[in-house]
């Protein structure tokens, strides 16, 4: 498995390849639509992050000594950056994704998402990435 | 009389400006209005050559400020049409004067007590009245809405009896730009003898104001709805009603006599603002409703429905749009969903291209429940909007819908 930071490089050539956001958009859109869907048993409160704007279900189980991570939410440009976080983190080790530093968001000029404002819940995400990496780590 | 839109855009500096790289269109005007150059000008005029503190200097520049502050009280007191100045309390925006009033019936109430909100509230005027419940044992009721985003009036008048104690009801929906019946609800609510509250944010510069005809007990705004300055807002309450609450924060201002035996408080207006307002916001909010006057409430109001109308027969136009909120008395507000697109996908997309509109619950989650939606973009007007940003706007979300679908 690649490492995360190399997966993040990965994301940033494939983005710096855009000439503008439309093009970068509707290339989240269309990661947004090929996630593949989260088993509706996983859809459930518990694993909701709610945000003022759109909803995120995330759901994580290890295998292998690595951490899978499924998601979902009900706005597809939040899916679009779901599918991206999926990619960088997923079936890493625990330790590895808790001590990631993800600068690729903020790279491929997408911080508008990030916003600290109640706009989604992707900062919330992330953060509920690491918690159930070090969870799942005991 | 018509108004020039071309003079009134070339008064509020921001609309000059582009947004990635495009010409603003912002129609976000239900969360805030922009600000005309006098509002600008009154406020760093402020600063530069009147700042001081009001009400206690014996010193020019504090008697200055005093009489502008207090010219803003006279000037409110008018826009609104309050029997006396002293009914016009200042505090920082709708929300403020909303808790100041719950807070106060906290104190007032007990259980078996009802008070009546709707369930097309913003949370300002749920929230508060929910902790009032919380703290006097108080219930409370809601009037539910029908599907075309009114009120059932008939579900009101089952519901208000003698154990009602004070009805809180916006003006106009925030969410849904449904103009409310107030006057029938205050004249219900008067003949059980209860209080109502009406919460006007909406409503300032959409409907003529006269709380002498109108007869609500208390009635609260926010300045920045208004084209005024963010951070102040009026509780106009009926001399009675405001001297039925109890105080609410202590500090200067409020008080008569200090002492560790026994504190006395201010009469009115004072006696509910204390500590140094914003005293630079006040003095513009004259401002803003100088402005408002000027144009007239009456002729904002058409041209607003002017562009309501251009814009709803547009936007229908789209395949698969629903709109929420469709009385016949509404002001220039339009919430809509296209089926199966998420409204935040649609708001980040036409932002790009210079569109603001508002996307989300609107702090109205229960009226979201009731329609079962996450929640809905909002395109809402102002004074300053064209027919030619209504067609951008519908481009954009042409443009947003090509790409999601």
């Amino acid at each position: 498995m690649k490492s995360i930071d190399i997966i993040q490089n990965e994301i940033i050539d494939d983005f710096n390849m855009f000439d503008d956001w439309m093009q970068k958009y509707e290339y989240l859109i269309e990661l947004g639509k090929d996630l593949p869907l989260l088993n509706s048993s996983y859809k459930i409160e518990d694993n909701l992050i709610k945000g003022c704007q759109s909803q995120v279900w995330l759901h994580a189980e290890k295998k292998n000594d690595t951490i899978i991570f499924t998601a979902d939410s009900d706005a597809i440009m939040t899916k679009g950056i779901i599918a991206l976080l999926i990619r960088v983190l997923s079936h890493h080790s625990p330790q590895e994704i808790a001590e990631s530093e993800l600068n690729f968001i903020t790279e491929i000029g997408l911080t508008d998402q990030l916003s600290p404002t109640r706009a989604n819940g992707l900062v919330s995400m992330i953060k509920q990435m690491k918690i159930y990496a070090i969870a799942l780590n005991n | 009389m018509i108004l020039n839109i071309e003079n009134i855009r070339a008064q509020f500096p921001i609309l000059a400006q582009q947004i990635h790289g495009k010409n603003l269109v912002y129609l976000d005007n239900g969360a805030t209005t922009q600000k005309p150059v006098c509002v600008i000008n009154a406020i760093t005029n402020y600063y530069k050559n009147e700042n001081s503190n009001v009400h206690r200097g014996v010193h020019f520049l504090s008697g200055l400020a005093t009489k502008k502050l207090e010219r803003t009280r006279i000037a409110v007191k008018k826009f609104i049409g309050a029997k006396y100045n002293h009914e016009i309390i200042f505090t920082k925006g709708a929300t403020d004067s909303i808790n100041l009033v719950a807070n106060g019936y906290s104190t007032l109430l007990k259980k078996g007590d009802e008070i009546i909100i709707s369930e097309l509230e913003h949370h300002s005027n749920i929230v508060p009245w929910q902790i009032c419940c919380e703290n006097s044992g108080a219930s409370l009721k809601i009037i539910p809405v029908k599907d075309n985003g009114e009120l059932d009036m008939d579900c009101f008048y089952n519901m208000i009896s003698n154990h009602t104690k004070i009805v809180a009801i916006s003006h106009i929906s925030n969410t849904l730009g449904t103009v409310n019946p107030v006057e029938k609800i205050i004249s219900k609510a008067h003949e059980l003898g209860a209080k109502v509250l009406i919460d006007g944010a909406q409503a300032t510069t959409h409907v003529n104001l006269n709380m002498i005809d109108l007869d609500a007990d208390y009635y609260v705004f926010s300045a920045h709805k208004m084209y005024g300055p963010t951070g102040v807002g009026v509780l106009y309450g009926k001399e009675e009603a405001l001297n039925s609450l109890p105080v609410y924060q202590g500090g200067g201002e409020m008080i008569k006599d200090v002492s560790f035996k026994k504190t006395t408080y201010a009469p009115l207006p004072h006696k509910f603002e204390a500590g140094t307002p914003n005293i630079a916001g006040i003095i513009a909010l004259n401002e803003a409703i100088t402005f408002v006057l000027k144009l007239g409430v009456e002729n904002i109001y058409n041209y607003e429905r002017e562009l309501l109308e251009y814009a709803t027969n547009e936007i229908l136009k789209i395949k698969g749009v629903v709109i929420y909120g469709n009385s016949k008395n509404k002001t220039g507000i339009i919430s809509f969903n296209i089926n199966g697109l998420h409204p935040y996908d649609i708001g980040v997309i036409i932002d790009k291209l210079g569109v603001a509109i508002r996307t989300g619950h609107h702090c109205t989650q229960p009226l979201m429940e009731r329609f079962k939606i996450p929640g809905t973009a909002r395109i809402s007007f102002a004074v300053y909007n064209t027919i030619e940003e209504i067609d951008i706007c519908i481009e954009a979300i042409k443009k947003a819908k090509s790409m999601l679908v």
